[in-house]
C-alpha cells in the first residue's frame, strides 16, 4: 500500500494469473488494436472523418484496469478513447458505425471518434475539452458515494490535462470529502508536441497527488499485469471508504497525436524504443512461451478478432446516416422544445 | 506589387511586423513555439524572436489568458492564441471579468491591451465541443472589441490595429480558412476596427455576415443572379463596435437585409443587426429583415447533420428570396 505522502513506484511481486486472464488481456488488446489499424485505414478512405485520436500503443491500460474493476463502475476519459469504450463493453461495429457517423454508431452518429458514451456500461464519455472530465468523473464518484454504493468512478486524463487547474480543485474536493474516485493519468510523454518536461519543473507527475496527501502511484502502462495490479490496490483502498486514489501510469502512443499530426517532434529510437516492449507482442510471445496458448489456438483467436472488425466495417457501410431531423432531437429532454427555426 | 498570401501567413506577418516595431509586444499559447502553431500560424516565429517573446504554455488556458491579463495592465502587450475559441470558454472568466472590466474597475488607472485570438466557427464533423461560433457571446461583453474576418488583406490590417489598440480585443479566426488566399498589399498599412467592408455592389438586397461566410455569401451570388436578384454584400470584419452606419446606407439603398450569421440565433449577431435596422432604418425596409443562421442546437458529427446545421447557399438564396417576397 502506497503511504499516503509519499508517492511510490511499484516494485512488483510475481504474481501469477490464470490463463483465461492472460488470454482475456491479450484478446481485448488485440481487439483494440485491430479496431484502431482499420479506423485508420478508414480515415483514408475517408469514412472516418473529423478528429480521430488513437489509443495504439495504450491497450495494456484499458486492458489492465478492467480487470480489476467491476461493471458497476463508473469510466470517463477524453478524446482518445476508442479503447477505453471497447474495454468497457461498446461492441466494435456500434464504435466502427460511430466513427462513419452512422444512425447506428453508438451514439447515433452524433459524436463521432471522441465521444462515444454508453449508459449501459455506466461508460460516460469521451469529453474533447482537455482535463474537463476530471471534475466530471469526481462528480460521478460523489454520486455513487451520495447513493450509499460501493461503486468507484475511473477518470482518466492525459499528462496535458494534468497541467488544468481543474486537476487540483478535484484533487483537494475529492481528497475533502473522501469521494470514491481513481484519477488514472494516462502519461504518454506528450499533449500534442509537447513534451512533459516542456509543461512544468515536475515532470514526476505521479507527485501531483502528494500536496493533497493522496496516495499515489506510477504504475508500468506497457504491462497489463502491472495496471491490473495497481488498480486493485486502488479499488480496494477506494471501497474501503478511505477516499481517492491516484495512478500515474506510463505509456505512448506510437502515433501522432491525432491522424493530421504526423509527429516530428520524437526521435524514431524514442518511439522504436516503445514499440520494443509492445504490450500486444509481449502478451502473444507470452502466451506461446508459457503454453498457454497452441499456434493454432492464438490462430483462431486472430482469426476470430479480423472477422469482428471486418464485420463492424460491413455494419458501418450498410448502415444509412442519421436524418437530418435528427439535429432536433437530444437537445432537450422537453419534447415540444419550441426551436428558432426561421 | 500586392502578393497572394494565405491568412495564416497574412496573420503571420502582421504579428511579426508588430513585434519588431514594438519590443513589449509578444505572443504565448498552445504549440505556438516550437510546433510553429498548431495551424502553422506562428510558423517561424519562434526563430526570428526567441523563446522569450514566443512561448509554448501548458494546456491552462484560464491561467495562461489571466497571466496576459497581469502583464498587459502591468506595461506589456500580450498576444494570447487559443488553439481554438471552444477552449477559450476555460478563460471567459480572466476575459470577461478581467480584460473587460479593469478599466473601469480601476476608474482608468489600468487599462488592458491584449490581443485574445484563435479560430471561431465550424469547420466540418468536429461535432459539439468544437464547433461553436464566439462572435456573439464576446461582442456581448462591454469593454471588449471582437474583430471577426477572414480575407487575408484585411485581417493583416486589423490584427495590427488590434495589437497597437489600447482596449481588450478578441479576434476570431477559423481554421478551415487558414490556407485561404486573398492579395494583400506590399508595405505598412492598417485596417481601422469598427469598419465593415462592401464585398460585391449591388442594388436588390443587402446580405450582411461576417468570417467565413462571407465566401458563402459570395457563392451565392451567381445562383441570386440565375434568379434576378442583384445582392449587396457586406463583410462586418468587426462585431463590435458594429458598423450600423454602413448597413444603414445600404439597406437604404435596397430597402431590403438578410443576415447570414454563423453564430446561433438566439441573441446572435443576427438579432443584434436586425434590431439595429428596425430602430434606423424602418422607413427604409420594404420587408423584415431575415437572418440565416446555423442550427438552434448542439452540431452533431454526422454529415448530414452538419449540413443540416450549417447556413449554406440554399439557405441564403431562400432568405433572399423571402425578403425580395419571391415564390420559393
Ligand atoms: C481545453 C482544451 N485546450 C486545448 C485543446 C486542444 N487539445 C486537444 S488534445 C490536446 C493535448 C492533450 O494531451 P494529453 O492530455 O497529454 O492527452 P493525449 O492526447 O496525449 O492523450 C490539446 C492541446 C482541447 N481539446 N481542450
Ligand atoms: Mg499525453
Amino acid at each position: 500500500m502506497a503511504t499516503a505522502t509519499k508517492k511510490k513506484t511499484t516494485t512488483r511481486k510475481k504474481v501469477s494469473y490464470s490463463r483465461e486472464q492472460h488470454i482475456e488481456w491479450y484478446t481485448l488488446m488485440l481487439r483494440i488494436r485491430k479496431f484502431e489499424e482499420m479506423a485508420l485505414r478508414m480515415y483514408g478512405q475517408q469514412k472516418v472523418r473529423g478528429f480521430c485520436h488513437v489509443y495504439i500503443g495504450q491497450e495494456a491500460i484499458a486492458a489492465g484496469m478492467e480487470s480489476a474493476i467491476r461493471k458497476d463502475d463508473a469510466i470517463v476519459t477524453a478524446y482518445r478513447q476508442h479503447g477505453t469504450a471497447i474495454g468497457r463493453g461498446v461492441p466494435s461495429d456500434k464504435a466502427m458505425a460511430e466513427l462513419f457517423g452512422k444512425a447506428t454508431g453508438i451514439v447515433k452518429g452524433k459524436g463521432g471518434s471522441m465521444h462515444f458514451f454508453d449508459n449501459t456500461n455506466k461508460y460516460f464519455g469521451g469529453n474533447g475539452i482537455v482535463g474537463a472530465q476530471i471534475p466530471i468523473g469526481t462528480g460521478i464518484a460523489f454520486a455513487e458515494q451520495y447513493r450509499g454504493t460501493d461503486n468507484l468512478c475511473v477518470t482518466m486524463f492525459g499528462d496535458g490535462a494534468a497541467r488544468q487547474g481543474a486537476l487540483h480543485e478535484s484533487f483537494n474536493m475529492a481528497m475533502t470529502w473522501k469521494l470514491p474516485v481513481l484519477y488514472i493519468c494516462e502519461n504518454n510523454g506528450y499533449a500534442m508536441g509537447t513534451s512533459v518536461k516542456r509543461t512544468s519543473n515536475i515532470i514526476d507527475l505521479a507527485k501531483l497527488g502528494a500536496s493533497y496527501e493522496m496516495p499515489s502511484e506510477s504504475v508500468d502502462g506497457m504491462d497489463p499485469a502491472a495496471v491490473h495490479e495497481a488498480v486493485t490496490r486502488a479499488a480496494t483502498h477506494i471501497r474501503a471508504g478511505k477516499g481517492p486514489y491516484y495512478l500515474e501510469i506510463k505509456t505512448y502512443r506510437y502515433k501522432g497525436h491525432s491522424v493530421s499530426d504526423p509527429a516530428k517532434y520524437r526521435t524514431k529510437e524514442e518511439v522504436q524504443q516503445y514499440k520494443d516492449r509492445d504490450p500486444v507482442k509481449i502478451a502473444e510471445m507470452k502466451l506461446l512461451k508459457d503454453k498457454i496458448l497452441s499456434e493454432d489456438e492464438l490462430k483462431v483467436i486472430k482469426a476470430e478478432v479480423k472477422a469482428e472488425i471486418d464485420q463492424a466495417v460491413q455494419f458501418a457501410e450498410a448502415s444509412p446516416y442519421p436524418d437530418p431531423s435528427e439535429l432536433y432531437t437530444d437537445n432537450y429532454l422537453q419534447e415540444d422544445y419550441p426551436f428558432i427555426r426561421d | 506589387m500586392p502578393r497572394e498570401l494565405a491568412l495564416r501567413d497574412a496573420l503571420n506577418e502582421a504579428m511579426s511586423e508588430e513585434m519588431r516595431r514594438d519590443e513589449s509586444v509578444f505572443i504565448m499559447g498552445e504549440e505556438v513555439a516550437e510546433y510553429n502553431g498548431a495551424y502553422k500560424v506562428t510558423k517561424g516565429m519562434l526563430d526570428e524572436f526567441g523563446p522569450k517573446r514566443v512561448i509554448d504554455t501548458p494546456i491552462a488556458e484560464l491561467g495562461f489568458a489571466g497571466i496576459g491579463v497581469g502583464a498587459a495592465m502591468n506595461g506589456l502587450r500580450p498576444i494570447v492564441e487559443f488553439m481554438t475559441w471552444n477552449f477559450a470558454v476555460l478563460a471567459f472568466d480572466q476575459i470577461v471579468n478581467n480584460a473587460a472590466k479593469t478599466l473601469s474597475q480601476s476608474a482608468g488607472q489600468f487599462s488592458c491591451p491584449i490581443v485574445f485570438r484563435g479560430p471561431s466557427g465550424a469547420a466540418g464533423q468536429l461535432a459539439q465541443q468544437h464547433s461553436q461560433t464566439f462572435e456573439s457571446w464576446m461582442a456581448n461583453v462591454p469593454g471588449l472589441k471582437v474583430i471577426s474576418c477572414i480575407d487575408p488583406a484585411d485581417s493583416k490590417g486589423l490584427l495590427k490595429s488590434a495589437i497597437r489598440d489600447n482596449d481588450p480585443i478578441c479576434m476570431m479566426e477559423s481554421e478551415i480558412m487558414y490556407g485561404h488566399k486573398g492579395l494583400v498589399p506590399d508595405g505598412e498599412y492598417l485596417v481601422p476596427i469598427g469598419k465593415a467592408a462592401t464585398r460585391k455592389e449591388g442594388t436588390d438586397v443587402t446580405i450582411v455576415s461576417f468570417n467565413k461566410q462571407v465566401l458563402t455569401c459570395l457563392d451565392a451570388v451567381p445562383e441570386l443572379e440565375k434568379e434576378g436578384i442583384n445582392a449587396e454584400i457586406i463583410d462586418l470584419r468587426t462585431i463590435r463596435p458594429l458598423d450600423h452606419h454602413a448597413i444603414v446606407a445600404s439597406v437604404k439603398k435596397t430597402n431590403r437585409l438578410v443576415v447570414v450569421d454563423e453564430s446561433w440565433p438566439f441573441a446572435g449577431v443576427s438579432a443584434e443587426i436586425a434590431y439595429e435596422i428596425q430602430k434606423y432604418a424602418f422607413d427604409h425596409l420594404d420587408a423584415p429583415v431575415t437572418r440565416v443562421n446555423s442550427a438552434d442546437t448542439s452540431l452533431p458529427y454526422a454529415p448530414t447533420l452538419v449540413d443540416e446545421y450549417m447556413p449554406n447557399v440554399e439557405k441564403i438564396v431562400r432568405a433572399c428570396k423571402e425578403v425580395l417576397y419571391m415564390k420559393a
